[in-house]
């Protein structure tokens, strides 16, 4: 594609909140309340109420930093990248799972306390910190990784641009665990893979270099697979990254009827 | 104290930490310890691509792939290890497709390849596409597909480990490997871990800066732990320092953003790089166009109440094509800072964005204790290594590459090392020094603030050492960061636990910062010219008559360094194989 460009202005009129006239960023208090829970002293966590003075666009995220950082420093809770990428900090956040990096306290009610707890289904070790092992443990199961059989190739696989494309929207997966800690029957039933194992077989079995996906489909065939889904779409709406996971798991179904083995 | 013990033990599991594991796993017994879960490092940040010679597209070949490498480090590249990356990218691209990498692809099916700045066809006659790239996620699938393949070969890691110390023991007159000591987030615990080999991939150092594209876990650990144990550090001046971070944030908008026809404007509206590169613009290379934007606000030009920050104008663009070409500008723009790029400019400022320097290596990622004196069973591979391949100014697309052709090479040599050497002995309580240091920060009853230290060494270094240096903002800083060493000395922090200290940790990485930060800002002191991503304004020009070596700093209490107690610094030459210096034209 080429876009021809017309050569944009010397110089614009810019509104007053970019020239600098309009004088400070807004500013709003807000109550952060939390789940609060240290084991080497709670038996059970418990709500703690943080009240914040908060700017412009920060996240929650900022708001948990600043408690961390002036109010109090054994609040512990994952983060890395800040930007939605790395998948550290997802948590319930109203009664949701999100990532705080990527929720903008404008776009929640400030009137209210915001609450955050830590996403549900997994042993919680500290305030909004859980094992996130089991969860690991599921992935690892499906064999997240390219199958194949025969001499390797001396340069690359080919794959058709099209072939490429039918598997694009699982390879966003950044592993936060917001689908699987959403899921009620994930809540209920600790064994089910959960939706964030099946997104990643899916990224496998409709990768047309791969030839394991008889084997993942065996294994998503088991009780503890994709049979367990609901379709509840809690996931679908709890992914940050936008991946359609119900369809995902709809596909693999779907595979799981159409192909003999 | 739990003691363990490897064969090889791998710090860090980013891209250059993985495709060590994986290399060294298959060969010998091999764990890696890592500070986050392996698929939270920051190489799942990189967006761009990665480059090599494939010529899948169109005529190109690994010679003028190191030519490019070369001149963009403005000379300061180490030639050799230019040429094996170069030579080796397309091995090591090959390797990442075979193990799934789902690259994206050309009509025939082949890895599809795309123009990235100063990648050229020829030595410089015109852009060539050889990037090779998985949509906007290039980094994310690398990170991603190098973990699959650790799972596939059933790699042990150490998850929420963090290294603290390298023991390093002299055997027969030579200081030799003998491990290293890891803090376990979960409980507290000091763990030992005594290994053959030890291979460093910790990654970057962006979090001394205030405004960095870098993950907040990127304090530089690996560095500051080898530093403190007599290694020197190579080159820390050079910072790579990217035009188009979101301000106030840092988050990075690629490249694209310019390439595709964004332009940046002042509060006044104006188009301000038609003044600075009258011929090419926006377009200039990313140091002239950072310190551009850096001298609009520093004269009163920048936008926002704070006047702090310039303008990305994509508006003259049509939606389908800011929607096609930059999905993620958009989606940071309106995520972060609720800005329609459609129809408002977006809030820019150069954002710290990559340490060309670290850890001095050779081409076989074996660490050295000065200029050429390998330590034994020592390796470093990725952002925390300096090989030398990228020099004074990293090209885009070079580090992914760098990750993966390093940190193979280093999976394979600490294999091969391991294989033909005992187990060096521990010294008598290795961890104590780490567990006295640990204990009096878990217990301190002082009065300063870990935040409000490191808020003003940021704030200090993004005003002082960032792309404008002068001798005099260098001695400042180094008056601060004097001073901010001093009240780190009475900090106190709230949590007493055990379990997920986090706010322990962060007063040690604390700690980390400041002491990179002084080797920064000494070594940009000592280096009196303008070089790549250095620009001192008491020295505008190249000095390869005075300057053409890399910068070595040691932790030295004897010794003192421009005026630095404590500091040792010395220089190595620059290995120049059939490239002689020329000037940095585009
Ligand atoms: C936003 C962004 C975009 C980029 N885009 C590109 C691009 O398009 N192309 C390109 O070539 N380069 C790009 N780069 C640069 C490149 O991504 C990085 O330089 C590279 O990924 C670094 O990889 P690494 O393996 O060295 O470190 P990282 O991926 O940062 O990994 C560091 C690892 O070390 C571990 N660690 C750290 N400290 C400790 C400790 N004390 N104990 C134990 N473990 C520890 C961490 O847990 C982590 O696993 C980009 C960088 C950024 C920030
Ligand atoms: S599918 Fe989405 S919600 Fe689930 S783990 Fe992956 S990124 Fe997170
Ligand atoms: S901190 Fe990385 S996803 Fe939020």
């Amino acid at each position: 594609m080429t876009t021809e460009i017309a050569e944009p202005a010397s110089k614009v009129e810019l509104p007053s909140h970019l020239s600098g006239d309009a004088g400070e960023i807004p500013s709003f208090e807000c109550t952060i309340r939390i789940a609060r829970f240290v084991p080497e002293q709670d038996e059970e966590p418990h709500w703690e109420d943080y009240q914040v003075t908060m700017y412009g666009t920060d996240r929650v995220l900022d708001a948990l930093h600043k408690i961390k950082w002036e109010i109090d420093g054994s609040l512990s809770f994952r983060r890395s990248c800040a930007h939605g990428i790395c998948g550290s900090d997802a948590m319930r956040i109203n009664g949701r799972n999100r990532l705080a990096c990527k929720t903008l306290l404008k776009d929640l009610d400030t009137s209210k306390p915001i609450t955050v707890e830590p996403i549900k289904g997994l042993p919680v070790e500290k305030d909004l910190i859980v094992d996130m092992e089991p969860f690991f443990q599921s992935y690892r199961e499906i064999m997240p990784f390219l199958i194949t059989t025969g001499n390797e190739p001396t340069r690359e696989r080919l794959q058709s641009q099209e072939d490429r494309a039918r598997f694009d929207d699982t390879t966003k997966c950044i592993l936060c665990a917001a689908c699987t800690s959403s899921c009620p029957v994930f809540w209920t039933d600790g064994q089910y893979f959960g939706p964030a194992a099946i997104v990643n077989a899916h990224r496998f079995i409709f990768d047309s270099r791969d030839e394991g996906g008889d084997l993942r489909l065996e294994i998503l065939n088991d009780k503890e697979g994709v049979w367990r889904c609901r379709t509840t779409f809690n996931c679908s709406e709890a992914c940050p990254r936008g991946i359609e996971v119900t369809k995902a798991i709809a596909e693999v179904k779907q595979a799981l009827f159409t192909r003999a083995f | 104290m739990k003691i363990h013990q490897y064969d090889v033990v791998i710090v860090g599991a980013g891209g250059a930490g993985m495709r060590a594991a994986i290399e060294a796993g298959q060969r010998t017994r091999t764990a890696v310890l890592t500070k986050l879960y392996p698929t939270r490092s920051h190489t799942g940040a990189a967006q761009g691509g990665m480059c090599a010679a494939l010529a899948n597209v169109e005529e190109d070949n690994w010679e003028w792939h190191t030519f490019d490498t070369i001149k963009g480090g403005d000379y300061l590249v180490d030639q050799d290890a230019a040429e094996v990356m170069a030579k080796e990218a397309i091995d090591a691209v090959l390797d990442l497709e075979k193990m799934g990498l789902p690259f994206n692809r050309t009509p025939e099916g082949k890895i599809d390849q795309r123009r990235f700045g100063g990648h050229t066809r020829d030595h410089g006659k015109a852009p060539v596409r050889r990037a090779c790239y998985a949509a906007d996620r290039t980094g994310h699938m690398i990170l991603q597909t190098l973990y699959q393949n650790c799972v596939k070969h059933g790699v042990e890691f150490y998850n929420e480990f963090y290294v603290l110390d390298l023991i390093l023991t002299e055997v027969d007159g030579r200081r030799r490997v003998a491990g290293v000591v890891a803090y376990e987030l979960a409980t507290g615990e000091l763990h030992i871990f005594q290994s053959k080999s030890v291979v460093f991939a910790t990654g970057g150092v962006g979090k001394v800066f205030k405004t960095t594209s870098n993950a907040h876990t990127l304090t530089g650990d690996g560095m500051a732990v080898a530093y403190r144990r007599g290694i020197p550090l190579e080159d820390m001046e050079f910072f790579q320092f990217h035009p188009t971070g979101l301000a106030g944030l840092g988050i990075l908008l690629s490249e694209a953003a310019r390439g595709e026809g964004g332009i940046l404007r002042n509060a006044d509206g104006e188009r301000f790089m038609e003044r600075y590169a009258p011929t090419i613009k926006d377009l200039a290379p990313r140091d002239i166009v950072a310190r551009s934007m850096a001298n609009e606000v520093r004269e009163g030009r920048g936008a926002g109440p704070n006047k702090d920050y310039v303008l990305l104008d994509l508006t003259h663009l049509e939606p389908e094509h800011i929607d096609a070409k930059l999905p993620d500008i958009t989606e940071f723009a309106r995520t972060y800072l609720g800005v329609e790029p459609y129809t408002e400019p977006v809030p820019v400022f150069p954002t710290a964005h990559y340490a060309m320097g670290g850890i001095p290596t050779n081409v076989d990622s074996e660490v050295l204790a000065d200029n050429d004196t390998v330590i034994p069973g020592l390796f470093a591979a990725g952002e925390v290594a300096c090989v030398s391949v990228h020099g004074s100014n990293r090209l885009g697309t070079n580090s992914l590459l760098d990750i993966n052709v390093f940190g193979k090479r280093a999976g394979k040599a600490a294999a091969a090392y391991a294989a033909g050497a005992d187990y060096v002995e521990l010294p008598e309580a290795p961890e104590t020094e780490i567990a006295a240091t640990l204990e009096s920060l878990r217990t301190s009853d002082g009065s300063e603030n870990i935040a409000a230290i490191r808020k003003d060494l940021q704030d200090i270094m993004d005003a002082n050492v960032q792309v404008f240096r002068t001798e005099q903002t260098l001695r400042e800083a180094l008056d601060v960061i004097a001073t901010l060493r001093e009240r780190y000395a009475n900090v106190g922090i709230h949590d007493r636990g055990k379990r997920f200290n986090l706010d322990l940790l962060e007063a040690v990485e604390l700690g980390f910062l400041l002491e990179l930060a002084e080797v920064i800002t000494v070594s940009a002191l000592h280096r009196k010219e303008s070089r790549g991503g250095h620009f001192r304004e008491d020295y505008e020009k190249r000095d390869d008559e005075n300057f053409m070596h890399h910068t070595m700093a040691y932790l030295d209490p004897e010794s003192e360094a421009e005026g630095v107690r404590g500091v040792r610094l010395d220089t190595k030459p620059v290995v120049v194989t059939r490239y002689q210096p020329m000037e940095r034209k585009y």
